[in-house]
């Protein structure tokens, strides 16, 4: 009987761990997604959401550090994967193609660890732009001061280098989540023979609903439309 | 119907420390009626015809019930035909003219004995894993003093339709055995008389296949989409509820 430790690092193990972290980060980027939408909402909205999650203090820093956690436990078993697979065939074929019929190979599942990889870049990248970046002060409508996350936001998504970046990595994530979403439900054991066809279908929407999401926003932003929202003067 | 004339890329290797090349061959005479290891029969009478060794190729039964034939074909383990057997192919399905690449069932766990022959004995060791199961010995017990209910005997069987060839490890882009050791545990863990074993079993044969250099399992789902009879990657997914079951 294998402890604990041992049984999380079998391959039965990892699997699951590969779709508890993914669920989670599914969480997250959906409640990330609702927090970016607020540049759609009134004026003080993005700022004054920021300012909210601000007043946690302690608890945001544990959040953190625990997303922190998963991202890293998450992409360490991914790429542990990957490497895997070519020790575990050595001489590799000269034809190989998909039976299709039940096969869920897809461009989508063929580069979960490529899109995955260019995610963890794209995060450290991301934070360093947004959350490290140089922030002015706002003023709410109420006279609160808070930092002006906002502005930084308009301002990043008028360099086309940035828009354009941010909407690829966008798609990738799409791209990733095409087949994650579906493979979670899977290594999960959330399975049916009946609705396998139905799940992966959800998967696949969901993923689309939350890549164009979150390519909007810059898309928008760059051609002009946050300027409006923002209710500042842009070049 | 005319004959056809195939044109064959086959994998030779000597033994299991040649290299291995592929070897082209043009085979005129194929009829549409023959299977595919006929055809393979026709080009091996002509190798020996003049003097050349013949591809050694895994059969025994030849209608689709032992296992032993899995070879990839284009690319596709048993070849084109969902829920078709190597030997269940037949050359109707292609044409005058066609190419076909036959490859061994590739893995590191699977190393080649001889040209398309592969040593598959990893896949018994992962059932030698499982172990026993609890009977009284003696004279057989009445067949219908442990009642198992239609529906759980009905999916019990079908997992037990598995026939062991390895497709599902051929194919997996990670050459993973969860497919086969999957089935196995979903047919023994379901009925009565595998219970009392269920996470012993559960337990060691994960660790087996994995001992075995299988890969891991990244849900492509196209084992199912390979295996000669249809076994469902539902088992996978139940194989991953039973060890949870079993480690806690
Ligand atoms: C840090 C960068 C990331 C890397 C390197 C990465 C890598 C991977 C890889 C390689 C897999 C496939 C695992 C397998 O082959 O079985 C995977 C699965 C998955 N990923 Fe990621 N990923 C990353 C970020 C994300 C993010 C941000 C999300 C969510 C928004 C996510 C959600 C998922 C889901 C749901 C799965 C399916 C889990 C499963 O198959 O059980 N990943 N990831
Ligand atoms: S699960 Fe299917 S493909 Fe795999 S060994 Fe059994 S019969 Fe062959
Ligand atoms: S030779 Fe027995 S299954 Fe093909």
């Amino acid at each position: 009987m294998p402890s604990l430790l041992e049984a999380f690092q079998s391959q039965v193990g990892r699997k699951i761990l590969t779709g508890i972290t993914g669920v989670l980060l599914v969480f997250f980027i959906i409640f990330h997604l609702a927090g970016n939408l607020a540049i759609f909402g009134d004026p003080d909205a993005m700022n004054s959401y920021s300012y909210f999650l601000h007043q946690f203090g302690p608890l945001l820093w544990i959040a953190r550090i625990g997303l922190l956690l998963i991202f890293v436990i998450h992409a360490w078993i991914g790429i542990s994967i990957w490497l895997k697979k070519r020790k575990a065939r050595p001489v590799d074929y000269k034809v190989y193609s998909s039976k299709g019929g039940p096969s869920k190979q897809s461009l989508s599942s063929r580069s979960m660890a490529f899109t995955g990889v260019v995610l963890l870049i794209f995060v450290v990248f991301h934070i360093n732009t947004f959350a490290l970046g140089d922030m002015g002060d706002a003023m709410l409508a109420d006279g609160t001061v808070v930092h002006d996350v906002k502005t930084l936001v308009i301002d990043t998504f008028q360099n086309p280098l940035y828009a354009f970046g941010y909407t690829f990595v966008m798609i990738l994530l799409g791209a990733h989540l095409g087949h994650g979403i579906w493979s979670a439900f899977t290594s999960l054991t959330l399975r049916s023979k009946k609705a396998s066809a139905v799940i992966y279908s959800i998967g696949v929407i969901a993923a689309i609903f939350i890549a164009v999401g979150f390519l909007v926003i810059p898309l928008y932003i760059y051609f002009g439309g946050g300027c409006d929202a923002a209710l500042i003067h842009c070049n | 119907m005319s004959d056809m004339t195939i044109n064959l890329k086959i994998w030779r290797q000597k033994n299991t420390n040649d290299s291995g090349h592929f070897e082209d061959y043009i085979l005129a005479g194929v009829n549409e009626h023959m299977s595919f290891l006929e055809m393979l029969d026709v080009l091996n009478e002509k190798l020996i015809k003049e003097g050349n060794d013949p591809v050694e190729f895994d059969y025994d039964c030849r209608e689709g019930i032992c296992g032993s034939c899995n070879m990839v074909i284009n690319g596709k383990a048993h070849g084109p035909k969902h829920k078709t057997a190597a030997c269940q192919l037949h050359m109707r399905t292609y044409s005058d003219g066609d190419t076909i690449v036959i490859e061994p069932p590739r893995a590191g766990a699977f190393p080649v004995i001889k040209d398309l022959v592969v040593d598959r004995t990893a896949l018994d060791r992962i059932i030698e894993a499982g172990g026993y199961i609890s009977v009284k010995t003696g004279a057989a017990p009445e067949a219908n003093l442990i009642p198992v209910e239609q529906d759980v005997s009905n999916q019990a069987f079908d997992y037990a339709t598995c026939i062991g060839c390895g497709a599902c490890v051929a194919a997996c882009p990670n050459s993973s055995a969860s497919l086969f050791t999957a089935s196995k545990l979903s047919h023994l863990n379901r009925l009565p008389q595998g219970r009392p074993e269920r996470s012993k079993r559960t337990i060691a044969m994960v660790e087996q296949m994995e001992k075995e250099g299988f890969g891991d399992c990244s849900n492509y789902a196209e084992c199912e989409a390979v295996c000669p009879v249809g076994i469902s990657i539902s088992s996978i997914a139940e194989m991953r509820r039973e060890y949870m079951k079993a480690i806690f």
